[in-house]
């Protein structure tokens, strides 16, 4: 189990004769990910590293091999067309890992796929990682991660990893870590992932990992609050941010009172989360939070 | 990217936005001449990249030609501190001469990505020429906010119901309704981030004009932007950070003494926030990227060492894509060119781990390695006693 990708994922890298497509196609077969196809327009019929076919078009990829999934590594200008094309195709699963798509495209991009089967992880996100299924769909190095019972849920990349270091290294395992991205309009929010984790058996606990900007956590809150059935331990960063600066990702950016660090922390304290007081404290929060609901001994 | 009223005057009349008649001046003399041209009078707008000029003195009105001279002699050349600038404020380096009007009524318009509906939302008020913040807050229900949606763009019905909304007089509503629509236009095809008219107004003689104007260009849409980018004003911009942007690094300068280097912008995020609950306080925010070479590394190394606040530099790598050797190279490099003695606490963890510490171990550097982000902190906080 775990949530959105397992070991029945088919996985097309669109973008995998590029730089970045290339190297962290790699990094997903080396982890045990069924990655199935490839597609550079212009580059159908070749083969990437004797393994996987490429195809010039999504329609051929999903014709031809059955994908189920793609992951998107195509630069900035390209990528809304490669979601598009996805989409189109029927794909019920898209990861764009590209940072810098303008937010004018995203949009339009998100209007476009509402009526499509499809749902839309990112853009500028590290991707989902089912580590009891083996099965690696991003950037994060696999290696960190541990089989267990804790979601994971993300609008940040590293952090991710610096969190899921923290729970490894005390023996707290991950369901599935899903890094929803950065940027101010993304496919998949807080609330659209927490409702996966609830329904997942193989999940007892979320760690959920906010930052400013926009009021996503807020929401999250109240959905925790009203209709979320397990534990969840929340961090929210940029605290020392300050207002109107853009901290690297283009979503965290304070534009008015409600995307300050502490009214999005005070919202999940009254929601019943456990609020983790530093990033330091990641892994012995949710450990403190698992051990107190008897789910770790 | 910010740019300045005069530009963004300049992208509104070629959507056939109205505006004030105005020339830009650059010393006491153009301005002087400028106000004669205009009539006599005129409006000495200082132009920076900050709102609030007018509550901190950086919009003047003068009633002749050589008042204008001796408050742009004043402007030119100091820098003007706003509640939105710090208190370093930012240089006024230019002037925009501006006709006087004859204001009737003062209103509110700006366009912006609603975040909530995940698309764009024009927001109109009657409370013109205030703090719209304040109004926010104070009185909501006189901000109207009307979502677009971006497939169909802004559809006529919609500009009417903002019209109506503003409850303005039938002979000015077809011309407002005008404006409206045109500002959707240049929100689309410039790619901007925010436009905002605070105040649009209603003349006398019935006419409606942008007395102000701002435009915030996407980043990240610039590459289909050539001609705007020539708008970028870098003396508005914090010298550090514009070196920072130049070579794409994400840099934010901040008050502190720590200068932090960290990958990825969450991680950068929680290093601040780490920092500061150990009791110290950061330089800057800095996210080095992933895909970043030795010399890239050392550049950003290099920023953080001409910040004169720096007295520390905290490095944490979370090394997936960069390499911890090659984090390890870019800053021996950065320290051998500049021969600083800066102390340094480095966590590095992930891919080449052991060679990132080796090359950093046999360099001599005063460097303090760590494995923890508590580490981290309690190190940082070692440092200062």
């Amino acid at each position: 189990m775990g949530v959105l990708v397992d070991e029945t994922t088919r996985v097309m890298v669109q973008g995998i004769t590029g730089k970045e497509g290339s190297f962290h196609a790699r990094g997903c077969l080396a982890y045990g990910t069924n990655v199935v196809a490839g597609v550079t327009p212009g580059k159908g019929g070749t083969t990437f590293d004797e393994k996987v076919p490429v195809f010039n078009s999504v329609e051929e990829a999903v014709a031809e091999t059955q994908a189920n999934m793609s992951l998107i590594f195509v630069p900035p200008p390209f990528a809304p067309d490669a979601i598009a094309e996805s989409a189109d195709a029927g794909i019920p699963l898209i990861a764009c890992i590209t940072e810098g798509v303008p937010v004018q495209d995203m949009v339009k991009i998100y209007r476009y796929i509402q009526d499509k089967p499809t749902r839309l992880i990112g853009p500028n996100c590290p991707g989902l990682i089912n580590p009891g299924a083996k099965c690696k769909i991003g950037i994060m190095p696999g290696a960190i991660h541990l089989p267990g019972r804790v979601g994971v849920l993300s609008r940040s990349g590293t952090l991710t990893y610096e969190a899921v270091g923290q729970l490894t290294a005390l023996g707290l395992g991950q369901s599935s870590c899903v890094g929803i991205g950065g940027d101010p309009i993304i496919g998949t929010n807080f609330v659209d992932i927490l409702r996966l984790f609830d329904a997942d058996p193989e999940t007892d606990a979320v760690v959920m990992i906010g930052e400013i900007g926009g009021t996503m956590e807020q929401d999250a809150a109240a959905f925790i609050k009203s209709d979320f059935s397990k534990p969840v331990a929340a961090l929210v960063v940029g605290a020392s941010a300050p207002p109107g600066k853009r901290m690297g990702h283009a979503g965290a950016i304070i534009t008015g009172e409600s995307a300050r660090a502490e009214f999005k922390i005070a919202a999940l304290r009254d929601s019943g989360a456990w609020i983790i007081p530093t990033p330091a404290d990641i892994g012995t929060t949710a450990q403190e939070m698992l051990t107190s609901k008897g789910l770790v001994s | 990217m910010n740019i300045h009223e005069f530009q963004a005057k300049e992208v509104f009349s070629r959507y056939g936005i109205p505006v004030p008649k105005g020339i830009v001046a650059t010393t006491p003399d153009e301005a002087k001449s400028a106000t004669a041209e205009l009539g006599g009078q005129s409006v000495v707008k200082a132009q920076i990249h900050a709102g609030g000029r007018g509550k901190s003195g950086g919009v003047q009105l003068v009633r002749s030609p050589e008042e204008a001279s001796e408050v742009a002699q004043k402007m030119l050349g100091s820098s003007l501190v706003t509640p939105q600038t710090g208190p370093e404020g930012a240089p006024i380096e230019r002037l925009l001469i501006e006709e006087l009007a004859d204001i009737k009524q003062e209103l509110y318009v700006a366009l912006t990505i609603d975040r909530g509906h995940r698309g764009p939302a024009m927001l109109v008020s009657t409370q013109g020429g205030m703090d719209i913040e304040e109004v926010a807050s104070n009185n909501p229900e006189d901000i109207h906010t009307e979502p677009i949606d971006p497939l169909s763009g802004m559809m006529p019905f919609q500009t009417r119901r903002m019209v109506r909304q503003l409850g303005l007089d039938p002979s000015v509503a077809s011309e407002a309704a005008k404006v409206l629509a045109g500002l959707y236009r240049v929100f689309v095809e410039n790619d901007c981030s925010l436009v905002e008219i605070n105040p649009l107004i209603i003349t006398g003689d019935g006419r409606v004009m942008a007395l102000d104007a701002k435009i915030s260009l996407d980043d990240d849409s610039m590459f289909r932007h050539a001609d705007l980018l020539e708008y970028r004003d870098i003396s508005q911009e914090d010298p550090l950070e514009s070196q920072a942007s130049d070579l794409d690094i994400a840099y934010v300068n901040l008050d502190g003494d720590v200068g932090c280097l960290v990958n990825g912008a969450g991680l950068a995020m929680a290093t601040l926030d780490v920092t500061n609950a150990a009791g110290a306080a950061p330089a800057n925010f800095l996210d080095v990227g992933g895909g970043a070479t030795p010399e890239k590394v050392s550049s950003a190394v290099k920023i953080i060492l001409s910040d004169p606040k720096v007295k520390r530099v905290l490095i944490n790598i979370f090394g997936g894509i960069l390499r911890c050797d090659i984090a390890g190279e870019g800053i021996v490099l950065a320290y051998k060119e500049t021969g600083s003695t800066t102390p340094l606490v480095v966590r590095m963890l992930g891919t080449n781990v052991a060679e990132g510490k080796e090359i950093l171990g046999a360099s001599g550097l005063p460097v303090v390695f760590v494995d923890t982000l508590t580490e981290a902190a309690n190190a940082i906080k070692q440092l200062n006693s």
